[in-house]
């Protein structure tokens, strides 16, 4: 009698804890979506009308920083891959000894605060920095371009910023690798590129999916690198819905774009997950 | 017999093609020196700039000082924003590990009714852009009339670090040979025994991994903590208030320091390790 009631014991604190301080909230969340101000005034004061046509306003109003997040975080999450994957691969199969060393390395520099970094990364790339007087001289930029303010520098920090949500699964999955199955592929005449794209990919799969979920989640709803990288062109979602909470108080509308964007991005997931056929995460 | 042939003809090969040679065998040590020099800048940015002589914005170099490595309370509310982001951290990452050790386990060693829904439960908050978690808490919030503030903040970051801590238990539970349970109890212990002298040592360093993330995550999330904590300054919210106006060499002192104390808890565990596994 005891042993089935345990696991359910041990759940229950956890459990009631998220229900109570995530899962109400999130409901919460969808009945605020539909309210509208009392009397139609703004008064702050807002109750609930059903209208979901809240969903379209905001929708049809904030469409370019809704489309804007979608590219910014899958750009974000292809060069997060692109830089990840040979930096993985070379710690699990190149580095010997010192992969442990390596593994410390690729996550030191998150220990400086996400904010620092970030920021570190405006003064780098602004006018005052090494980095823009440089490509002046060289003449691969003119005099009147800036990097800061663009939307490559919102890219760029929202690659360097979730790196490690990449790197990680990746290696992982990569260092779980049987080397002898490449030396088999290798054994049966096959080229580098054809063992890679055959075996060695096929095999790191969980990774890649792992990885660019976690990349890429964070990235949709940012807007840290946007407030501070970027410029009123460059606007995500984020932006959006913090200054409709904080500056401007409408909660409906809010509510709307955090649904908006909550169920877009698990409708992605469940269909990437389907594609790529691999559960491991749930 | 293959070397004096391999000696004999290196010099006949032009430069170039040696370059191309060693280029094409280096080539990914080449890019591992190029990948860590991108994932270092801002770190090496930052703790430089924490010499700077700067006074009130540190945007350009002006010269050399230890006066913010004396002082690092130097600069308006940078410390007690510090001393909140660690408070705020330590009661999260308390609860969240003993909360989230308690799923793992009841999913980690037990077959129930309700499994995968659970796994869901624990997958959705990680699912969640972070934006929504802290927008639609501070909505709760605010229909019971709760201020944002201090214990807000707390229980934001339990909830969002949960998910991280029994993802990393539950991995280190099932890495577990059970051969060292049913030993324990062929030796006659107990169920809680064997729990307290076997499974409890085993699955500690998982424990304490998950805490040390959770405390991680804790300390640096800027997007939860701003919806939900109201007037109260934590460090992370503190560099984005500042960033404006320029981020005084005071909060990069505390940055790099960070930097370097959670190195040396990674090295330091890493040597532990090592030691027990000898």
């Amino acid at each position: 009698m005891g042993k089935i009631r345990t696991p359910y014991l041990l759940l229950l604190p956890g459990f009631g804890f998220l229900f109570v301080f995530f899962i109400l909230p999130i409901l919460n969340l969808a009945q605020t979506s539909t309210q509208t101000p009392v009397g139609g005034g703004d008064t702050g004061q807002y109750e609930q009308t059903f209208r979901f046509q809240n969903y379209i306003d905001a929708f049809v109003e904030n469409k370019e920083q809704f489309g804007r997040s979608f590219v910014y975080a899958l750009i974000a999450t292809l060069l997060a891959l692109a830089i990840s994957y040979p930096l993985a691969y070379a710690i699990a199969f190149k580095s010997g000894k010192y992969k442990n060393f390596f593994l410390v390395l690729v996550v030191a520099p998150f220990f400086t605060s996400f904010l620092l970094r970030t920021v570190a990364w405006k003064q780098i790339l602004g006018e005052e920095g090494f980095v823009v007087p440089t490509l002046r001289n060289i003449g691969i930029i003119s005099d009147s371009t800036t990097l800061t303010s663009t939307a490559f520098a919102v890219v760029m920090g929202m690659t360097y910023n979730f790196l490690p949500f990449m790197t990680l699964p990746l290696f992982a999955s990569i260092d779980r690798i049987d080397p002898r199955t490449l030396e088999a592929s290798g054994d049966l005449y096959a080229n580098g590129f054809t063992t890679f794209r055959k075996v060695t990919l096929p095999l790191s799969m969980p990774g890649v999916v792992a990885g660019t979920l976690l990349t890429f989640i964070p990235a949709a709803g940012d807007y840290v690198n946007a407030a501070i990288l970027g410029s009123p062109n460059t606007k995500m979602i984020g932006n959006v819905i913090e200054s409709r909470y904080f500056k401007i108080v409408d909660y409906p509308t809010a509510a709307a774009l955090s649904f908006t964007l909550m169920a877009a991005i698990l409708i992605l997931v469940t269909v990437y997950i389907r594609k790529a056929g691999t559960e491991e995460l749930v | 017999m293959s070397k004096k042939i391999a000696d004999a003809t290196i010099p006949t090969i032009p430069l170039a093609a040696r370059f191309q040679r060693w280029f094409g065998r280096n080539l990914i040590r080449v890019y591992m020196v190029f990948a860590f020099t991108y994932l270092f800048i801002p770190v090496a940015y930052t703790f430089a700039f924490s010499f700077n002589d700067s006074g009130k914005s540190n945007l350009i170099w002006k010269g050399f000082t230890l006066d913010n490595w004396k002082n690092p309370c130097g600069a308006p509310e940078v410390c007690n924003a510090l001393a909140n982001s660690i408070k705020i951290g330590l009661l999260a990452t308390i609860f969240s590990t003993i909360l989230g050790t308690m799923i793992a386990f009841a999913i980690g060693r037990h077959k129930f009714k309700g499994r995968s829904t659970s796994n869901l439960l624990i997958f959705l908050p990680m699912a969640t852009p972070e934006i929504v978690l802290g927008a639609s808490l501070l909505s709760l919030f605010l229909v019971f009339k709760i201020n944002p503030g201090f214990w807000p903040t707390v229980i934001a970051h339990v909830m969002f670090c949960i998910s991280f801590v029994v993802v990393t238990v539950k991995a280190r539970i099932a890495s577990l040979d059970p051969r060292l349970e049913q030993a324990a109890m062929d030796l006659y212990a107990n169920e809680f025994q064997t729990f307290r002298r076997v499974t409890l040592p085993l699955v500690a360093p998982g424990i304490a991994g998950a805490a040390l993330l959770a405390f991680s995550l804790s300390f640096d999330d800027f997007i939860i903590t701003n919806f939900n904590s109201g007037t109260v300054i934590t460090f992370p919210k503190f560099v984005y208030t500042a960033a404006a106006r320029g981020i005084p060499a005071q909060a990069n002192v505390i940055g790099s320091g960070m930097f370097f104390l959670a190195l040396a808890i990674v090295i330091a565990g890493q040597f532990v390790n090592r030691r027990k596994a000898r």
